[in-house]
């Protein structure tokens, strides 16, 4: 401390020091400047808060589970006991069944008006016209099948009784909202740290804020805090909606959740951070930071499942950040596994944040 | 006694390439108010910046109150109080949460709503800065400067496109700081500002000192006191040059755009003469108008260029 005291002691203008501050004074105001701010901007408000709601609601509508439709069946004229035989089936309900004539029944075929044709066949029997790229179509021929030949008086070997499953938690609202949790976390850490530290370099805002003793250690912490305030709003508000409007079952610990939320915003944080290090424009770092991002809004599994990508790319996917912070979000939330049991995606976490970080500290340019 | 701010043989070359500035030394004492006057692009800014530690001189030593920025730097930080050319402050923040943030980073920081009060801000207090006019803002922006109690006060170019009535508050703002005590480096392309605000002043072009000194000992060294300026019908060519430089009491001519301007020690010597020369010509003055020399044209005799120019 000695050369602290060797400041030479030039007489100071104005009046004395209102008060002293403290060492996290600096801190708090950047805090609270950086809430205020937010706050103030609706346009923060609607991309943070509503946007993932609405999406949520309006995929979750869209996608409810609902009974399926009957499938349209065209019977050839001449088959007519085809016709009578589904309507005596036990389940006549299944089907919707016109008879028509050979040409119209080709030409409703075509166009996916009808699923299945069915035709006087050889030997008394009928004739199914189905194509096997259509799913509906495969379906609607071995249920056809299925209840012809009961209504006409097969027997089953083995007894089989069948009951419906729709359960909470393996619903596709179920798999979407952890799914836009992360994906959330992501887009927030990315554009309220990358894209904010780039606008305040470019406004100079930075190098005016290097320009006063602040420390520069307490100004990122302010604005990764300001990040998780909006973290903990964005992960209750998700959390309800799933609860009410879908009556989602959330099995994890609220602690639990907020925990992988913290470690999810940090990391991506971290990310936002990195990409942000050097770049002067707005522009620039806009482009950066989606060529970061549209990797994971692929292929990390947020509206449906990664593992429909082939095998051989299956571990690269799993290295990426959000897919780490989506199965844990989902194993945690729909099934309740332990954090102790979901280490490799903490670990793919904090090791992206921790390099970011690092990374960051090196290249990052104030001015 | 310490200057306030000593350099030597500062230099800054960008990408190996551009050399912005070019071995400049400065010694401001404490109390002083020291203006960086020069045209766009002359080396003014990475000047400052490197002075206020934001930038990295190539080559050459910096030094405030005896401390280098290497070694003390968060000290430093405590004393200088910033204002940068253009600084665009958080629009949605408030007036005086904008002040309080900054404070908030001093150690001994004066009270918001005094520096406030003293740059007629009060008023404003709790408007977003969004909603300020140009003088507010700048006025803003050296608030910023003034909260930390500071010692020296940095300005790069406080005053540049304000209206003449904005001008002047910051001037009395500037002026005000000065009889307190506080040392102040400012930067400038406005004559009448250097001419006004400065104790002593350099004249920076091409990233070196052209010429130092207070306004007055600048003026004295241009030779004349007086400048006639005049235009005549058709135009011009050297030998009309030569002319003009051989009349009585003429000093230095410039001419641009077709008008004249000759530096004269004794105008009432030089006007006859010139008159009966532009009869002999046959010429018709369309023009004639004395006035009393400025640093702008101490500039155009040392650089054959007007400052704003460009």
């Amino acid at each position: 401390m000695s050369t602290l005291q060797e400041v030479p002691k030039v007489e100071r203008p104005g009046r004395y020091p209102a008060k002293r501050n403290g060492r996290w004074s600096g801190y708090r105001h950047l805090l609270g400047a950086r809430m205020r701010e937010l706050q103030r901007e609706p346009e923060v408000v609607f991309w943070v808060f509503v946007f993932p709601l609405l999406l949520a609601a309006g995929l979750g509508i869209a996608f409810r589970e609902k009974p399926r439709d009957a499938s349209p069946i065209a019977v050839v004229e001449g088959a007519q006991s085809a016709a009578d035989l589904l309507e005596s089936s036990p389940q006549h309900e299944s089907f919707k069944v016109q008879v028509v004539g050979e040409e119209a029944a080709k030409q409703g075929f075509r166009l996916g008006k009808f699923d299945l044709i069915i035709e006087l066949g050889g030997e008394g029997g009928f004739q199914y016209q189905y194509d096997p790229a259509r799913p509906e179509s495969v379906l609607a021929r071995s249920e056809v099948d299925d209840a012809i030949q009961a209504a006409a008086g097969r027997k089953d070997v083995v007894a089989t009784t069948t009951v419906t499953s729709s359960e909470p938690g393996s619903r596709y609202i179920d798999f979407l909202i952890p799914g836009l949790l992360g994906m959330n976390l992501m887009n927030s850490g990315m554009w309220g740290i990358g894209f904010a530290l780039v606008d305040m370099r470019q406004r100079k805002l930075l190098k005016r804020f290097v320009g006063t003793p602040m420390r520069r250690g307490d100004f990122l912490l302010a604005l990764l805090s300001s990040r998780l305030v909006l973290m903990l709003i964005e992960i209750a508000l998700l959390l309800t909606l799933g609860v009410l409007m879908f009556h989602m079952r959330v099995l994890g610990s609220l602690l639990a959740i907020l925990l992988l939320g913290t470690i999810g915003a940090v990391s991506f944080g971290g990310i936002g951070l990195l990409t942000a290090s050097r770049a002067q424009k707005i522009e620039s770092v806009s482009g950066l930071m989606n060529l970061v991002m549209m990797p994971m809004w692929i292929f990390s599994g947020v509206f449906f499942s990664y593992e429909r990508f082939p095998a051989v790319i299956q571990p690269a996917i799993r290295a990426l950040p959000l897919t780490a912070l989506n199965d844990a979000l989902r194993a945690n939330i729909l099934q309740g596994t332990s954090l102790f049991r979901l280490w490799p995606q903490l670990l793919v976490l904090s090791v992206w944040g921790a390099i970011s970080f690092l990374l960051a500290l090196k290249w990052f340019r104030w001015t | 006694m310490t200057p306030a701010i000593l350099c030597r043989d500062l230099r800054k070359t960008y990408d190996g390439k551009v050399e912005a500035v070019r071995g400049l030394s400065l010694e401001i004492q404490a109390g002083e108010c020291f203006g960086l006057l020069g045209p766009n692009g002359a080396g003014k800014t990475t000047t400052i910046e490197i002075l206020e530690g934001l930038l990295q001189a190539t080559s050459g030593e910096v030094s405030i109150f005896g401390y280098n920025w290497r070694q003390n730097e968060r000290e430093m930080r405590e004393w200088l109080g910033i204002s940068l050319q253009e600084t665009r402050l958080s629009e949605k923040l408030t007036v005086r949460e904008t002040v309080n943030l900054f404070a908030s980073f001093y150690r001994e920081p004066r009270s918001s709503d005094e520096v406030l009060d003293e740059l007629q801000l009060t008023e404003k207090a709790d408007s977003w800065v969004g909603k300020l006019s140009g003088g507010q803002r700048q006025r803003l922006a050296v608030a910023t400067a003034l909260v930390c109690n500071p010692k020296i006060l940095f300005l790069d170019e406080p005053t540049t496109g304000l209206d003449p009535q904005s001008r002047r508050q910051l001037w009395d703002i500037i002026r005000k700081f000065q009889s307190d005590g506080g040392t102040i480096l400012l930067t400038t392309h406005y004559m009448d500002e250097a001419e006004k605000l400065c104790n002593r002043l350099a004249i920076v072009d091409h990233g070196r000192i052209i010429a130092e000194g207070s306004p007055e000992e600048l003026i004295e060294r241009l030779g004349g006191h007086q400048v006639v300026e005049f235009a005549i019908e058709g135009g011009s060519d050297g030998a009309m040059l030569q002319a003009w430089r051989s009349l009585p009491g003429v000093e230095t001519v410039h001419e641009s755009d077709g008008l004249y301007a000759l530096t004269v020690k004794e105008a009432h010597l030089t006007i006859p003469a010139l008159l009966d020369a532009i009869r002999q010509q046959g010429n018709t003055l369309r023009h004639l108008t004395t006035r009393q020399a400025s640093l702008e044209d101490v500039f155009v005799r040392l650089t054959g260029r007007h400052l704003r120019e460009e």
